[in-house]
């Protein structure tokens, strides 16, 4: 027993000093953006400011236009988010559980595909945009998820080959269509690994940057990634506001981790990295 | 003869099903994978060839650009931030990579014990991760502030001078390394769901044969852990090379202090959309694809000695 008892203190000692070490810049955050800027600048520091300043997150909302901000990061990241949670999996469905000429050469070029920088297809793309006249509106941002992604094809792909073709057969053997048995029987199955993968995509596109950057020319359809930027101007940055504006846009996503979670991690785990 | 015809029928009724079946199923699969098809055209393929294309080109946005050939990559060559921002780039990627790996292994293996309040330490760790680039830049400004920040004043409480950090030429990239291991929570989920996946025969046959429990971790967990470490360390160098949105955030575009945050990709930006060189930058873009290529080769080609796959 007591080897055991050991093993048990040192494995707490060593999470508890590194999940402080984890949790410490998290809750400087919160705090910062809780305090008035005469506070910010105390030694030694106050974790719990006093009086809690909230007014921090009214000011920041009217620095920046928070409201058109939040709108439109919204409307990107839920259409995205759309787009790539129905497009996927049904590829990712194809490659795994139907049988059709051509099939592995295009599974294999998807996997290049992954291996493509971002920065190598950048500049055509824009191109392609700017020639559609796409650019300066949120178009380039959402459309391409539609599309598929091929990192995410990939992980749905090893999901439903884990699961049993037995449904598929006998519900042809029932007479049911190829998309019914998709869409009834398989996707619902896929739920966890489909959830993770949105939840990628949602926290992708809730925090891009580049994107935004690259696309959105008018300030009326800039995102929560680009107004955060505005809080640090040549004069120097207003901390508050921005830790407070910082605070607003990582607290959806901890939200939605908490109430996903169970789910979230089922569908990590079930995807593995199995080859 | 009476039961021949008896097995014989069935085995033939189930080819003719699986024939018509398999006709179907070609039309299903280009239908279903249809979208992506679409996509990879049209989003990879073709901006992937235009972007050989453009290298040769003196193309801007506003110009129609000529055909210049080699002449873009001849710049590069005497372009000395491009050589920076190569040194910056690898700097980054040598250090960041092993200790990443290092820290996500050794974080994943104290996960995995069994001890009380596991869900409380694995979310912890995960939500660093949750925080978005822009704001874990501007956290982390503040957060490793000379003056007033809580790093260098917690040094001062153990009697330490900390550095100047993002201020100091010497110390900006350690602090981005840094900063980026503060994020590797969703490489522990990644190695948390490898270890979850070795079968627990290994370790009762081990423990039949008395090994403790660092001979367990040293022959088991971390020869069968390979095949993720070896998915991390591709994706870590594909991401390492590929380093953008916190430098950009914390220098403002400048990648200051001298040019030492100047990373490859933000030359690339400069290049294409400040100074609109989409030629040259389309370059540089291509040589950072042949440079990832050759090295995802090079671990795909040394894997075959260190990855093990269970049951091999």
């Amino acid at each position: 027993m007591k080897p055991k008892l050991t093993r048990s203190i040192v494995a707490h000692t060593v999470l508890i000093v590194a999940s402080i070490l984890f949790l410490l810049p998290f809750l400087w955050l919160v705090s910062t953006s809780l305090k008035p800027t005469t506070q910010i600048f105390t030694w030694p520091p106050q974790w719990i400011p006093n009086p809690i300043h909230w007014r921090n997150y009214l000011d920041a909302m009217e620095y920046i236009p928070f409201f058109t901000y939040l709108k439109n990061t919204v409307v990107i990241t839920v259409l995205g988010t759309l787009g790539v949670v129905l497009s996927c999996p049904l590829v990712a469905y194809s490659f795994a559980k139907l049988k059709w000429r051509g099939r592995d050469t295009l599974f294999f070029i998807t996997i290049a595909v992954m291996m493509i920088p971002g920065q190598v297809t950048m500049i055509p793309l824009f191109i392609l945009f700017e020639k559609m006249g796409w650019v300066g509106t949120n178009l380039p941002l959402i459309v391409p998820a539609f599309f598929g992604v091929p990192f995410f094809i990939f992980l749905l792909r090893q999901f439903f080959l884990g699961l049993p073709n037995e449904l598929i057969d006998s519900a042809r053997m029932d007479g049911a269509g190829e998309f019914r048995i998709y869409w009834q029987i398989m996707l619902p199955l896929a739920k966890p690994a489909v959830l993770a993968v949105g939840l990628f995509q949602f926290m992708a596109g809730w925090t891009d940057f580049i994107g935004p950057l690259l696309y959105l020319t008018e300030p009326d359809s800039y995102t929560m990634s680009l107004g955060l930027q505005q809080f640090q101007s040549e004069k120097g940055s207003e901390w508050g506001l921005m830790m407070a504006v910082a605070t607003m846009m990582t607290m959806p996503i901890i939200v939605l981790f908490f109430l996903l979670q169970k789910t979230f991690i089922q569908g990590i785990t079930f995807t593995g990295i199995k080859g | 003869m009476k039961s021949e015809k008896v097995i014989t029928k069935p085995v033939d009724s189930r080819v003719s099903i699986k024939k018509t079946k398999w006709r179907t199923s070609h039309v299903y699969g280009w239908l279903f994978a249809s979208p992506w098809v679409i996509g990879m055209l049209l989003f990879f393929a073709f901006p992937l060839l235009s972007s050989i294309y453009f290298s040769f080109t003196s193309y801007s946005i506003i110009n129609p650009g000529e055909f210049v050939g080699l002449q873009n990559y001849r710049d590069l060559m005497n372009d000395s931030l491009f050589w920076t921002a190569i040194y910056n780039t690898v700097y980054f990627t040598v250090f960041f990579v092993p200790l990443s790996i290092f820290c996500g292994v050794s974080l994943a293996l104290f996960l995995n014990m069994k001890v009380k309040g596991m869900a409380i330490y694995r979310t912890i760790f995960f939500l660093p991760t949750l925080v978005p680039h822009v704001a874990m830049a501007v956290l982390w400004v503040w957060l490793l502030n000379p003056q007033f920040g809580l790093v260098n004043g917690m040094l001062a409480a153990v009697g330490m001078d900390g550095p100047a950090w993002l201020g100091s030429e010497t110390w900006s990239k350690p602090s981005l390394i840094l900063m980026s291991l503060w994020g590797i929570g969703q490489a522990v989920v990644i190695y948390l769901a490898g270890l979850h996946d070795i079968s627990q025969d290994y370790y009762d046959a081990a423990e039949v044969d008395g090994a403790n429990s660092v001979q367990k971790i040293g022959h088991i967990t971390l020869p069968l852990l390979t095949p993720v470490i070896f998915f991390n360390l591709v994706m870590g160098v594909i991401g390492a090379f590929q380093q953008f949105t916190l430098p950009y955030t914390m220098t403002k575009g400048q990648g200051t202090p001298g040019n030492s945050l100047v990373f490859y990709v933000m030359h690339i930006y400069d290049n294409g959309f400040k100074f609109f060189k989409m030629g040259y930058a389309s370059a540089m873009a291509w040589i950072l694809f042949v440079v990832i290529m050759a090295l995802t080769t090079l671990i795909f080609v040394t894997s075959k000695r260190w990855v093990h796959y269970q049951g091999n």
